[in-house]
């Protein structure tokens, strides 16, 4: 028995890890690996080393107003959504009032409902409004989308922050919004980045809400998905999946960064006995 | 020891302040003046409603009824930043993005000063509290007692009518305790501000103050100098929270004005000084005596009045001995402290021993 859970918990689990990292991982390694061979089509052997796919890439008018397109609607979901965040964090942690959990949980909720089903109701909600399909209507799908995670980083940076620190700078004469310029809002600061980034990044990446929401204009998912048609374009995917993907992790990096470094400081700094 | 002389002039007058949150009340009916230059505490058990009190002098929070108010002013509708107290908060409440410097000098951005005045008051709020050098330290690296101090230059140097502190001292450790207590009364009569201290350790409360008040469940108990709140408390409640004290049951024989007789079964018939607030309740009242007003008697020594028991108990304390003794007639044992300089560690349990006492130690209580 002993021998055996010996097994279980020695080799065979980390054996199990090590096959579930590289499930996951495998496929995001072949991407950059085919966008730097020479060959059209991606299989082994490796024909050769190029760059040429990344160089054409900037040489294309319609992947440029794509990215543009995503930069425009990542910025403005990452504004709204930290904005709404901030205000939902700061009430949830702060005040106590009946419905409280009920609310959060609300907020929290299209993180797990069927992307797919979200999309189609928001499409449907839309147009009965008769709005017209632009890239504000992604933006506000975004938002809805992207609201959960900036909760969630958000909350971490405002749970336990010291509620006396904002009484001793109002004792010491300032105004409700001196203290929040002076005291919350720099306390805090590495959360609302942290959700800025978060919530880019999730834009940037999103494809479902963008395909259903967006009018004519294309964001980066959608070009790509596009470009899936022509066998001649993937190695370019290739070369831009890359590029997204490296900025993904970068941001999500950082962000994760500030994220502890806010929750650090409001936890360790605000407390009785720190 | 010469009395420090005291200006009379009132600081804070609380008239009937009520606080309530539903049906509780978390103060009731709270009336007392602070004079200028006081060091008051507020002291009582967690839940007594001093705080609340405290808050509400600060502007955190407002009565339900009554009145508060500051050097004539009254508070009401007055916003915490426009009130003339500061506040030593119990966590200490130091920004932690700010070094010491720019946390002391957080108050004064507001006012505008001058860059060489800003500094100097800041370098001179510093020296009070003995932080000279350690400005440009970050919050992060200061110790829990050094935290402290800058929470106090904090609030000091906005040169407040009043400085309120929350439990001060609650989360140093007991050496550092006891030597902020006396660097806080020292400071207090240096700056000569008002200081309004909340606490929950009488020791804390006995040792700094000019007046405490004791309370309870809302209420004030008693409100006096911290002799005369030690050697003569109200009631049972106050007695016993601040320190030991014997209870005896007694008889009240007569009462006039301003004295009682009483019959006791262990002290016989004492006279005694009647205390103000005593309102007689039936025909029992109690008695009380203090562990260290009672000597143990060596030898053959005598005393005017004494009381003979057992030892039944003794507890070592390094400095001190506790004894508890059996007194024929007293339902209870007493308790008497004794220095251990003549050998009250040595005694035997069992020994019949006589302890000495003095009739002006016994305090009478309303029952």
């Amino acid at each position: 028995m002993t021998t055996m859970r010996r097994f279980l918990t020695k080799g065979w689990l980390s054996t199990y890890a090590f096959l579930y990292v590289v499930f996951l991982y495998l496929p995001v390694i072949f991407l950059p690996i085919f966008s730097v061979n020479t060959a059209a089509t991606p299989k082994f052997p490796l024909s050769g080393f190029t760059l040429k796919w990344y160089e054409d890439l900037p040489r294309t008018p319609a992947l440029l107003d794509a990215a543009w397109n995503s930069l425009v609607v990542g910025v403005s979901a990452a504004i709204l959504s930290t904005v709404l965040g901030i205000l939902a964090a700061r009430s949830i942690t702060r005040y106590r009032y009946p419905g409280r959990r009920a609310i959060n949980g609300l907020i929290m909720a299209p993180l797990v409902l069927p992307e797919i089903i979200v999309a189609i109701s928001l499409l449907l909600v839309l147009l009965q409004l008769g709005l017209s399909l632009s890239l504000f209507t992604v933006v506000l799908g975004h938002v809805l989308v992207c609201i959960p995670y900036s909760m969630t980083v958000l909350t971490a940076g405002f749970e336990g922050f010291d509620r006396s620190l904002e009484e001793a700078s109002a004792d010491l004469g300032e105004s409700a919004f001196g203290t929040f310029r002076r005291v919350t809002l720099p306390m805090v600061a590495p959360a609302i980045i942290s959700s800025l980034l978060v919530c880019f990044t999730i834009s940037l990446d999103e494809f479902l809400i963008a395909f259903f929401l967006t009018g004519t204009e294309a964001t980066l998912p959608i070009y790509i998905w596009g470009q899936l048609r022509f066998a001649s374009k993937l190695p370019g995917v290739l070369a831009l999946g890359t590029l997204l993907l490296a900025a993904s992790f970068l941001l999500m990096t950082i962000a994760e960064i500030l994220r502890r470094r806010a929750a650090k400081r409001t936890q360790n700094e605000g407390g009785l006995y720190a | 020891m010469p009395e420090r002389p005291q200006a009379e002039r009132p600081m804070i007058e609380i008239k009937s302040v009520t606080r309530s949150y539903g049906a509780f009340k978390a103060l009731d009916d709270a009336s007392l003046t602070i004079k200028e230059g006081e060091f008051f505490s507020l002291l009582g058990p967690s839940g007594c409603g001093k705080t609340t009190l405290l808050r509400m002098i600060a502007g955190f929070d407002n009565p339900t009824s009554g009145s508060i108010s500051v050097d004539g002013q009254s508070m009401e509708g007055i916003p915490a930043n426009r009130r003339p107290t500061n506040m030593v908060f119990q966590s200490y409440a130091i920004f932690p993005h700010l070094n010491v410097e720019q946390n002391v000098a957080y108050g004064l951005k507001r006012l505008k000063l001058a860059g060489s005045e800003e500094k100097r008051r800041v370098e001179e709020a510093l020296a009070q509290v003995s932080l000279t050098g350690l400005g440009k330290r970050l919050a992060t690296e200061l110790s829990g007692g050094q935290r402290q101090r800058v929470a106090l230059a904090r609030a000091l140097v906005m040169r407040p009518k009043v400085l309120l502190l929350d439990e001060p001292l609650s989360a140093l450790d007991k050496k550092l305790r006891e030597q902020m207590q006396v660097e806080l009364r020292r400071l207090q009569q240096a700056v000569g501000i008002t200081f309004v201290l909340v606490t929950h350790d009488q020791y804390e409360a006995l040792a700094m103050s000019d007046r405490i008040a004791v309370m309870f469940g809302g209420r004030i108990a008693q409100i006096a100098s911290p002799k005369e709140i030690y050697q003569r408390p109200v009631n049972r409640q106050v007695a016993d929270f601040l320190g030991g004290m014997n209870f005896v049951k007694a008889e009240i024989v007569e009462e006039n004005g301003a004295s009682l007789v009483l019959d006791t079964l262990g002290f016989g018939r004492i006279k005694t000084d009647k205390p103000k607030a005593f309102v007689r309740n039936g025909g029992a009242a109690t008695l009380g005596i203090r562990p260290e007003r009672l000597r143990v008697l060596w030898d053959n020594a005598t005393a005017k009045f004494e009381v003979a028991g057992k030892v039944v108990e003794r507890h070592y304390f390094g400095e001190i001995t506790h004894l508890i003794v059996e007194i024929p007639g007293l339902e209870k044992p007493l308790s008497v402290t004794e220095t251990n300089d003549f050998g009250a560690d040595d005694i035997p349990v069992g020994t019949s021993i006589r302890l000495a006492y003095d009739p002006e130690a016994l305090v009478a209580m309303a029952d």
